[in-house]
């Protein structure tokens, strides 16, 4: 076959052609017959009762459909919006979930809660009428702040009279307490890992749909797992049965986390059209929508301790954290700062105890679930935040203090539970060194001092644990649902194939990846695959896009699907060429017989098989379609160093990323210039949270301060430069294709390389994120008193 | 409800706009040239940047009747008789795209920005000049590759 597409060549992408001339399809790009609009009255409030909602004027406006709030949600018994992994506290008590009605009933929680529904001819007319929409409201107190919510007089719901969902813990207590007594030393650290709005570039929108024909139900909308979204409105929200719900997810612009969730506008959408007789509803948000209501991420308040011994060795480590979940629990809020947090405070180290402890407290603020990362970002960043201080402290070099510390020999039992398969993190670290030419930094940082610059250089060795997930596991672990993947290969008769995908692509290239799979195993033209998702009537099944699962769980269903093919049509091919099977080859697209001349192409057995005449019908079925379900058997590790390098104006508290080198291990590739893209983009997003972007909520009004982005600054593109990239391989041994993950572990890296950086300027143990210019200058000023 | 006409990516059109009726409005729901897209409604993200009359517009904060005999060019209009656009073909051969969100603002910007200052840009230029295009998705390492390579191929 043609190597040129194959598994590890640089493909360009397939989807680009109809990006690049416009011709995506969106879900907002999609206009049904009869189609109407909708648009959400919001509370703005933070926390209050509503006493009475007076729809009486607004009805009466030009072009009102119908509006809908709450009243109606309870008349038609539609649930609640559901948190699908369950947590349970040390002292056994599940978690406190609070009712998340898909329209208030009674009383609204933060800032943008969703209290009822116009429905009208056009956008504006829907807008002009919600805005006459009257709804009086009892303010109750509030609390936006995840350090002060726990007790705090404003109680968020009333099953958590303390505002905790639950107090939860891993790992061994009184090993740890033990192995800080006798400690040679002991650093500590306090750190905020801020808040962030996720921001994929195309706002969520979802078209609902009842058909009074046929008595079902269609929604468009912008998810990375649709068949989820299916599962969840039909089994939580009971709108209907499965097999009369179709959901479809057409060109999405984006996720990162946010599109994972099932929220209350998409289901109110698909409801409310039955409502008004089976016209189409149409919900774009508002990018200010987006900032309200998306699912934010992080938003962490963590204390940290790191024991070494007198050699220098991390003997235990233990951690506090309180997580914002915000007003309600979303679709996995709650795994989030547990089992994808705590798990990897092991990080690259072999450290022998380990003890954390995470409370999860209500906020009222939009609900803070999965974004980029989900908990491994936060996890990197205390564990890299206090590896570096521990070596400043300990008047060690950062790197060496990590190599001493280094998992070496695999597998690697840690004490939270993760066990790690392969890796070496020393010959990471030794590219990263090269390329970063860490030697010459002292020469760089006295250049940048001449120009009155701060220099300052920071690390991050990362791990995470991606690929999600084994469902045996994470099913013991309380997680609702099963993380498998399922995939379905469709020979057609011509020997073209289609691949039907449960995962989801919203900008990782699946179009081209999983074609290039198909294209190597099956040596045909990689124009001759087509990747079919985002369609719960075409896919049967599958669990969707999110914690880097795609090519190590999807594409390893579909490389079994593969499987299953090759056997039936070396069964198939033996019958015509007159063979055993088992002297049937199958070798760059074509079958051969041992020992023989005789041969077929891959297309002309395709043909065989629909044709049918060249064999025994009652004993190789006609056709060739297969599929399969991957269930791993264990996470993958994708691990890595990244160094940044960067220079402080101290006269305006400006940082400039100057250099910045990323070698990360993902194991066998498929499309390097494809995971090029996916760790650029994380980069970027890390750079944002460490540099730019915060999420601000006003501690006295509870408004959300950014709510858009002249008041939330997105990394734009001066305020990055270009990255220098390398990789170090160890295959996954989990998978047959030696796959790990790669579209998070850019922005799991890269906060706490730019704060190790930003703080070995300064020489200060810790800056809050985002180090803004105002934040730097301000941190700045005693200092320069202090000199003067 | 005014009528106004224009010509958008070469032809004539024309249709009844309210007041307050936006240019990109008139692009995506009157003419179906969905390819330009809304992502901030606040001229922030660049998502909606088309040409009027051969200079860069953010068609999210410009209303349709004050472009009425306007000359529009939209994303796609910008592939000529059937042959990519140089900036198009650059965005593919150097992955400066992922979702496609941001895309086709990002090519039209880039355009425009080798129509202002020529053939030759540096890559301080390029990323000062793109500070009204938001991508999310790229990290623009691969963008700034792209719209380099294709203002040397314009």
């Amino acid at each position: 076959m043609d190597n040129g597409t194959g598994i590890g060549a640089r493909v360009k992408r397939k989807e680009d052609q109809r990006f690049i001339t416009g011709k995506g399809n969106y879900t907002d790009d999609i206009n049904l017959p009869k189609q109407t609009y909708a648009y959400f009255v919001r509370s703005p409030h933070a926390h209050a009762t509503i006493k009475k909602i007076d729809t009486s004027k607004a009805s009466k406006m030009p072009g009102v459909v119908g509006i809908f709030t709450g009243d109606d949600v309870a008349a038609d018994k539609i649930g609640g919006l559901i948190c699908g992994w369950m947590i349970h506290s040390k002292d056994g008590s599940p978690m406190k979930a609070g009712p998340h009605p898909i329209l208030a009933m009674g009383k609204v929680r933060y800032v943008g809660d969703h209290v009822a529904v116009v429905v009208a001819e056009t956008k504006d007319l829907a807008k002009a009428a919600a805005a006459a929409v009257d709804v009086t409201y009892d303010v109750l107190p509030h609390v936006v702040d995840v350090a002060e919510a726990m007790g705090h007089k404003a109680q968020v719901h009333e099953v958590a009279p303390d505002n905790r969902v639950f107090n939860w813990s891993i790992g061994d207590q009184a090993a740890t307490d033990a192995a800080f007594k006798s400690a040679a030393h002991i650093t500590k650290i306090d750190l905020v890992n801020n808040r962030l709005i996720p921001n994929a570039m195309e706002p969520r929108a979802a078209i609902g749909a009842y058909d009074t024909g046929m008595d079902s139900y269609t929604l468009y909308t912008t998810s990375q797992n649709p068949h989820v979204a299916r599962l969840v409105i039909s089994a939580f929200h009971g709108l209907a049965p499965e097999h009369k719900l179709r959901v479809i997810a057409p060109d999405v612009g984006g996720g990162f986390g946010s599109k994972i969730f099932i929220y209350a506008e998409e289901v109110v959408c698909v409801w409310a059209s039955k409502r008004i007789g089976g016209r189409p509803i149409k919900w774009t948000a508002e990018r200010t929508e987006s900032f309200l209501c998306d699912a934010h991420g992080r938003d962490h308040v963590t204390h940290a301790e790191l024991a070494t011994d007198a050699g220098g060795k991390i003997t235990g480590f233990r951690v506090h954290t309180k997580a914002a979940m915000g007003a309600y629990l979303s679709t996995f809020a709650s795994c989030v700062p547990t089992y994808l947090y705590a798990t990897l405070l092991s990080g690259q180290y072999n450290i022998p105890n380990i003890y954390a402890e995470v409370d999860a407290i209500y906020t009222n603020t939009a609900p803070v679930d999965a974004y980029r990362g989900a908990g491994r970002p936060e996890a990197t960043y205390v564990v890299e935040r206090i590896v570096e201080t521990a070596a400043r402290e300990l008047k060690m070099d950062p790197a060496e203090f990590r190599r001493k510390n280094f998992v070496t020999q695999f597998p690697h039992q840690t004490p939270v539970i993760m066990c790690y398969d392969a890796g070496d993190y020393g010959a990471a670290l030794d590219k990263a060194l090269a390329i970063a030419d860490y030697k010459g930094f002292g020469g760089r940082k006295a250049e940048a001092a001449k120009r009155g610059k701060l220099r300052g250089i920071g690390f991050s060795a990362y791990i995470e644990a991606c690929g999600i997930a084994p469902s045996a596991a994470i099913g013991s672990l309380g997680a609702g649902v099963g993380l498998w993947e399922s995939a379905e290969v469709r020979v057609n008769p011509v020997g073209t194939v289609e691949i039907l995908t449960g995962s989801h692509s919203h900008g990782q290239g699946h179009e081209t990846t999983f074609a290039q799979l198909v294209s190597d195993r099956l040596g045909i033209d990689i124009n001759n695959v087509s990747i079919v998702h985002g369609d719960t009537d075409k896919v049967q099944f599958g669990m969707g896009t999110y914690g880097s699962r795609s090519g190590a769980v999807g594409m390893t269903a579909i490389s079994k699907a593969l499987d299953k093919i090759e056997a039936k049509a070396k069964r198939v091919a033996a019958a015509v060429m007159e063979a055993s099977v088992n002297d049937v080859e199958f070798k760059n697209g074509t079958f051969t017989v041992k020992g023989t001349d005789k041969k077929m192409a891959f297309g002309e057995v395709a043909l065989s098989a629909y044709v049918a005449h060249k064999f025994n019908s009652a004993e190789i079925e006609p056709g060739l379609k297969e599929s399969a379900f991957h269930d791993p058997s264990n996470f993958v590790f994708p691990a890595g160093v990244h160094i940044a390098e960067i220079e402080i104006d101290p006269d305006t508290g400006v940082t400039d990323v100057v250099n910045y080198t990323a070698v990360d291990d993902f194991g066998n590739i498929i499309n390097p210039m494809i995971v090029e893209g996916q760790v650029h983009g994380g980069i970027v997003q890390g750079i944002g949270q460490a540099l730019t972007e915060g999420c601000v909520y006003d501690k006295a009004s509870g408004q959300l301060l950014t709510g858009s982005y002249m008041d939330y600054q997105m990394p734009r593109a001066a305020d990055v430069p270009s990255f220098k990239l390398d990789f170090t391989c160890t295959p996954c041994p989990s998978n047959p294709l030696g796959m790990k993950g790669c579209g998070e572990a850019g922005a799991i890296a890269s906060p706490a390389a730019v704060m190790n950086a930003v703080t070995d300027a300064m020489g200060l143990k810790d800056v809050a994120m985002p180090a803004s210019p105002q934040v730097v200058w301000k941190a700045l000023q005693p200092m320069k008193k202090a000199a003067e | 409800m005014p009528a106004i006409s224009m010509k958008v990516n070469g032809q004539a059109v024309c249709g009844d706009v309210e007041g307050r009726t936006l240019l990109v409005e008139f692009i995506r729901d009157k003419l179906g040239l969905t390819g330009t897209h809304v992502g901030c409604d606040t001229s922030q993200c660049g998502a909606c940047v088309v040409h009027v009359n051969g200079k860069a517009v953010k068609s999210c904060t410009a209303l349709a009747i004050a472009h009425d005999g306007a000359e529009v060019t939209t994303i796609e209009g910008l592939a000529a008789n059937g042959k990519l656009h140089p900036m198009q073909e650059a965005f593919r051969e150097h992955h400066g795209l992922q979702c496609g969100f941001c895309t086709p603002g990002m090519i039209m910007a880039a355009v425009d920005m080798v129509n202002r200052l020529g053939k030759k840009l540096d890559e301080d230029t390029i990323r000062h000049e793109l500070e009204g295009n938001i991508c999310r998705c790229t990290g623009y390492h691969n963008i700034v590759a792209a719209v380099k390579a294709g203002a040397a191929n314009m």
